[in-house]
């Protein structure tokens, strides 16, 4: 079985850049997958994979994370300075980041709009 | 309007500072994208000597590989000077198991994980000391893996000019088109550091990269 939490953007946006690494790690590492809604920082992506480094052991492997932002390049005139906008007044909600342990998440691959998660197979034997 | 004036004054600094006498390049990647291959390529090109071990075992580079005073010239006599900076490939996951099943015992491969965990915080943290950064992909895989993006996000963050070295261009799988339409805003050369084709233009591109 595979447990997926979610975290509203809500949740973490009053929380500092260390507060909300341990949070989405803590709950991670409990080997469930986080859905949050909107991205870290780009430093704090940085930070998610050192304090993960620092964290792995013979039991914890890592993780896996992705992220699907829309691209605001693509974005013109008014509708662009509208995204900035609703940024700063509501905080960078757009996108969504999914992170789960590597014990339990394969791979997960982006294409670009899209997300595909590969668990890894549990076999477990019968006792016959 | 803070972050237009933090790039202007990012970049003013910058172009201040350009003019000393040689600059420190960074390769910077996933594990097993080539990075070493291709430090060991320009060291060979241009020095005459190897400067890292290479291996089809993953975080082979542990540790930061520092050659000084690497000079290049283009075709137009033109030189740059710069310190290489050989980096350990960036991941989120590092699982020991993994070099056991590549033939390593136990010990060796629980030894290996630890020393490329430490590998991968020191490469992070070494970003910020880069002036220019060379982003080695293997071209025959995924680029969208968040490894990539956060790297690239994080040197663009930090106003660090980025070249792309779509590496492994030999292999049949390899496909360029993918690497260059997954960052279009960052120029992507084609190369096989192991086999030196079109270095060159990889070169070249170097000259435009450390101005």
């Amino acid at each position: 079985m595979v447990t997926f939490q979610f975290i509203p953007y809500t949740d973490i946006e009053s929380l500092s850049s260390a507060k909300r690494i341990n949070k989405i790690l803590n709950i991670v590492k409990d080997n469930k997958i986080v859905i949050l809604e909107g991205r870290l920082r780009k430093h704090e992506e940085a930070d998610l994979i050192e304090i993960t480094m620092e964290e792995i052991n013979q039991r914890f492997k890592g993780i896996e994370i992705s992220v699907i932002y829309p691209d605001k390049d693509k974005y013109a005139g008014l509708k662009r300075l509208k995204a900035g906008f609703i940024n700063l007044l509501l905080g960078d909600r757009q996108g969504l980041t999914i992170i789960g342990p590597a014990s339990i998440v394969k791979k997960i691959e982006q294409n670009p709009n899209h997300i595909e998660l590969f668990t890894k197979e549990t076999r477990k034997r019968k006792n016959r | 309007m803070v972050s237009f004036f933090k790039k202007f004054l990012n970049k003013l600094f910058r172009n201040l500072f350009s003019k000393k006498s040689h600059v420190k390049l960074g390769l910077y990647g996933p594990p097993n994208g080539g990075k070493s291959t291709l430090a060991n390529r320009i060291c060979l090109d241009w020095l005459g000597e190897e400067m890292s071990t290479v291996s089809h075992i993953a975080h082979e580079t542990r540790e930061i590989n520092i050659k000084e005073q690497v000079n290049i010239k283009n075709k137009k006599g033109k030189e740059l000077t710069f310190s290489l900076v050989d980096t350990p490939g960036i991941a989120t996951k590092i699982d020991y198991e993994d070099f056991i099943k590549k033939g390593m015992k136990s010990n060796q491969a629980k030894k290996r994980a630890k020393e490329a965990t430490k590998g991968v915080i020191d490469a992070i943290k070494w970003l910020d000391t880069m002036d220019s950064v060379v982003v080695v992909l293997d071209a025959t895989k995924d680029p969208y893996s968040q490894v990539n993006i956060t790297i690239i996000g994080n040197l663009q963050a930090r106003n660090i000019p980025v070249l792309i070295a779509a590496n492994k261009i030999d292999l049949k799988r390899a496909n360029l088109e993918r690497i260059k339409s997954a960052f279009p805003q960052y120029e992507v050369v084609g190369i096989s550091a192991k086999y030196g084709k079109n270095v060159e233009s990889f070169y070249e591109n170097l000259f435009k990269l450390v101005k």
